[in-house]
């Protein structure tokens, strides 16, 4: 025990604990929170910061504004209902087809007006905020993903996760959604992560449930490393931006990439997970500790990306200060 | 900066939360553990005298003074009408009571409460060379006489001391003509000390009351301590016996009368007393009461007995939290809520540990299917959580109803169980249970249960509730952990599993 525990160290692999006293709490200042938690603070700030989000519908903050809901949607056949407040994923529901007022979800399910309006309520008294205070609801652009996860993906989108350390896009991973997860791209729900070489956009080998590294999409079969991601540059250059836009050192970005309208910015996370180094089968703490030196001086964020990209070309080992 | 300001405030904490339980424990004498008992004396004294006529009285009786091997914690004056004033110090204490008008049969008391232990020490005793006593002729040369047969039975000092008492028991032409014909127990002892005397060896003769249990008019007995050159030995005048049985209290440090009564007629002093068996703990708190006052203010002990039981379980928390935060951060077992864990311990003291896991495991499953009932009604947030709580109140009035049918009595003590965490941990775990899967809720809920029956497992000894109650300063150093703790950033033992695949791939 005492042995894996040392070769964890060796590898540079961040536990909870670590990441909590000695990277969150210290980069990043609880004020800056709400612009992370509060999604539709988020996409204000970024659009306000010239990063592309999923166009919002509207929002719904109490139970008599559902009425609303109807005009909002009117001239959309599909939209997600997402709660401002939600954590994990929880509460999102994806509408894809609307028919003789049923609504389908991305998971097959059929939505009679009835159950959609006590999902919302429930969301709006708070059940899926963290504390449980009452929410509100968004309703926003449906993601057409990009075909380029078709064949790796069950239905839903697959989204992207990127770690940024002080404005450095430091990790990645795609996370799958399978039949286990409903069409979400969330690893607690039974999605597969897959790492990212940073330098390429380039994805390595799978991580599922139980950390079982698959080079197979469990359910399509398709296999899943070597795919190069479209747009990567300006996918890590989003990624970046967010430092400025939330002031926090140690965040998650979470992008989807659109067929039309390229990658765009889901959500934040002030608190991202550490699955990402399962994915990628590779330590933060390994790879932070080569950024630390730059992070030294300011950078603008396409410096930032480049050097993050640079760093990774050469497998983050030693460097020269650039 | 931050962690050496944080070390040095959890040494601090550490040190004073240390320091203040080593000084009630090894200087006040709070014992560790419950139930220590203590050998508890109480001695009484009773001097009656009457007076025919009204007229002043004046009585002085002495007072044990530092006995060896006891501790007085308690003294008691009875005497009504009687003025009291306490004279001497050191060796010699003494109580005079006073009155200007007194008739008939009077009795005064004194009362001695005593614990057995090392108390102060005896006070010093002159071991200069006695004087030769000079006695006239023909005692001079009897004692002479005498001296030179003990000193031909002895070696040393301590033999010689103890076959001068055993010679003074004789009672041959050379003791009558010393002693004359009636000797008692105090001219014998007298005689022993001259003998002790003429060979130039410090000594002295004290009073001792023999204890045991329930025994009046018990009388004072002459000892007498003899100095070797290094220490103080102690023999019985009677038969030469050495060393103070642990039974023997040293009542007076002196051969004078113990007591003296001026004014009155038919005097007598008489001893009883009683063995009691107290906790020690009480008798700890009784002698700090006596010795640092200010300290026993300060103490929980001092509550009303009804609060003292709410805060010896209130007490027990900051234990389970910390617990808790050994279970979540090192371990990383993951729990319903925060302290959840520390409030179903606290609801399994009741029930019990099995009973407990089995009510909750009840409790909850049935919660919970009605849960997912309720939900298919589309009820509103707070209106089901109200909903469920009122299910699960029902739930354990059925529970107990029917074990009580059945005649297991361990139903019945559920009434405690935090209704209102259940009813939130049912929430909880079907949201959990829709969104991540019921693999994660089941998980989650048997962490909570493992957990809390940690936590039991610990609240649970008896000894522990006992050390919390009398030590809290403890609670300071439980706090300098948990801030230590909380300063923790190694790896989560679960995460040693969860990061297995990465062990390896460092190279």
């Amino acid at each position: 025990m005492w042995r894996r525990w040392r070769a964890l160290n060796e590898a540079g692999v961040m536990g909870i604990n670590r990441r909590n006293a000695d990277f969150i709490m210290r980069l990043n200042p609880r004020r800056n929170y709400p612009i992370v938690d509060n999604k539709l603070l988020t996409k204000a700030l970024a659009i306000e910061h010239g990063v592309p989000v999923p166009a919002l519908y509207g929002a719904i903050a109490t139970p008599r504004e559902l009425r609303l809901l109807p005009g909002m949607i009117a001239d959309k056949q599909d939209f997600v209902l997402k709660p401002a407040h939600g954590s994990q994923g929880d509460g999102i529901i994806v509408i894809v087809d609307r028919r003789k007022g049923r609504y389908r979800t991305s998971g097959g399910r059929l939505l009679d007006w009835d159950e959609l309006e006590h999902h919302l309520t429930n969301a709006l008294s708070g059940q899926f905020s963290l504390g449980g205070l009452p929410d509100k609801v968004m309703v926003e652009y449906r993601v057409l993903f990009d075909p380029i996860f078709d064949e790796v993906s069950f239905q839903g989108v697959p989204d992207l996760r990127i770690i940024v350390y002080r404005g450095f896009p430091v990790m990645c991973m795609v996370r799958l959604p399978t039949r286990q997860s409903d069409g979400k791209a969330n690893l607690h729900q039974g999605a597969v992560g897959a790492g990212i070489n940073v330098a390429t956009g380039v994805t390595l080998p799978a991580v599922g449930v139980g950390n079982v590294v698959l080079d197979e999409h469990p359910d399509t079969g398709a296999v899943i490393s070597g795919r190069t991601i479209p747009h990567w540059r300006q996918i890590l250059l989003m990624a970046a931006r967010c430092y400025e836009l939330t002031g926090l050192g140690y965040l998650g970005a979470d992008i989807v990439l659109d067929a039309e309208r390229g990658p765009l910015l889901l959500e934040l996370n002030a608190r991202p997970g550490l699955n990402v180094q399962i994915a990628n089968q590779d330590g933060l703490r390994r790879r932070i500790a080569m950024l630390d030196p730059l992070a030294e001086r300011s950078h603008s964020p396409e410096e930032r990306v480049a050097l993050a990209r640079d760093l990774a070309r050469r497998g983050y080992t030693a460097h020269r200060a650039a | 900066m931050k962690l050496r300001h944080l070390l040095i405030l959890v040494l601090m904490l550490t040190a004073t939360g240390m320091g203040l339980f080593l000084f009630k424990w090894q200087v006040l004498g709070f014992p560790v553990q419950a139930h220590r008992d203590a050998d508890t004396w109480t001695v009484e004294a009773r001097v009656s005298f009457s007076r025919a006529t009204a007229g002043p009285v004046k009585v002085t009786l002495q007072l044990p003074t530092a006995p060896p091997g006891f501790v007085i914690f308690d003294e008691q004056f009875i005497s009504r009408g009687y003025g009291l004033a306490m004279e001497g110090s050191g060796a010699a204490r003494r109580a005079m009571w006073a009155v200007r008008r007194a008739q008939g049969d009077q009795a005064l008391y004194y009362r001695a409460t005593l614990f057995r232990g090392q108390g102060p020490a005896p006070p010093a005793h002159s071991t200069a060379f006695p004087a030769v006593p000079q006695l006239e002729e023909p005692y001079a040369s009897a004692l002479q006489d005498l001296v030179g047969r003990v000193r031909q039975e002895s070696a040393d000092i301590a033999t010689f001391a103890s076959a001068a008492m055993r010679v003074a028991q004789e009672s041959d032409d050379t003791m009558r003509l010393l002693l004359g014909d009636r000797p008692d127990a105090l001219a014998r002892a007298q005689l022993v000390l001259n003998v002790l005397h003429s060979a130039r060896i410090p000594s002295k003769i004290i009073q001792a009351l023999r204890l045991g249990d329930d025994r009046r008019d018990v009388p004072l007995e002459y000892w007498i301590m003899v100095h070797t050159g290094e220490e103080w030995l102690y023999f019985d005048s009677r038969d030469g016996t050495r060393g103070l049985p642990a039974n023997l209290l040293v009542w007076a440090w002196n051969a004078e009368p113990v007591f003296e009564v001026e004014g009155a007629r038919s005097i007598a002093v008489s001893f009883s007393m009683r063995y009691t068996i107290e906790d020690a703990l009480h008798v700890a708190e009784r002698r700090t009461a006596l010795k640092h006052p200010r300290i026993m203010e300060f103490s929980l002990l001092d509550l009303p007995l009804q609060t003292q039981s709410l805060y010896s379980i209130l007490l027990l928390v900051p234990l389970g939290a910390l617990l808790v935060v050994v279970l979540r951060n090192v371990i990383g077992i993951s729990t319903f809520g925060t302290f959840m864990p520390v409030l179903v311990a606290m609801a399994f003291r009741e029930t019990r540990l099995l009973n407990g896991v089995l009510l909750f495991v009840i409790i909850v499953a049935i919660g919970l299917s009605i849960r997912f009932y309720l939900e298919r009604l589309r009820l509103l947030l707070v209106p089901r959580l109200a909903a469920v709580l009122t299910v699960v109140v029902l739930l354990m009035g059925v529970v107990s109803m029917m074990s009580h049918r059945l005649g297991m009595e361990v139903g019945l003590s559920v009434a405690l169980f935090p209704m209102v965490i259940i009813a939130m941990t049912i929430e909880r775990m079907s949201i959990i249970w829709e969104e991540r899967g019921p693999a994660e809720a089941m998980k989650e809920g048997v962490g909570t249960l493992i957990a809390a029956a940690v936590i039991y497992a610990v609240m649970i000894q008896p000894g522990v509730r006992y050390f919390l109650l009398v030590f809290p300063e403890i609670l300071l150093v439980l706090l300098a952990a948990i801030l230590l703790l909380g300063r923790y950033t190694g790896y989560r033992l679960t995460e040693l599993v969860r990061f297995r695949a990465l062990a390896g791939g460092g190279k």
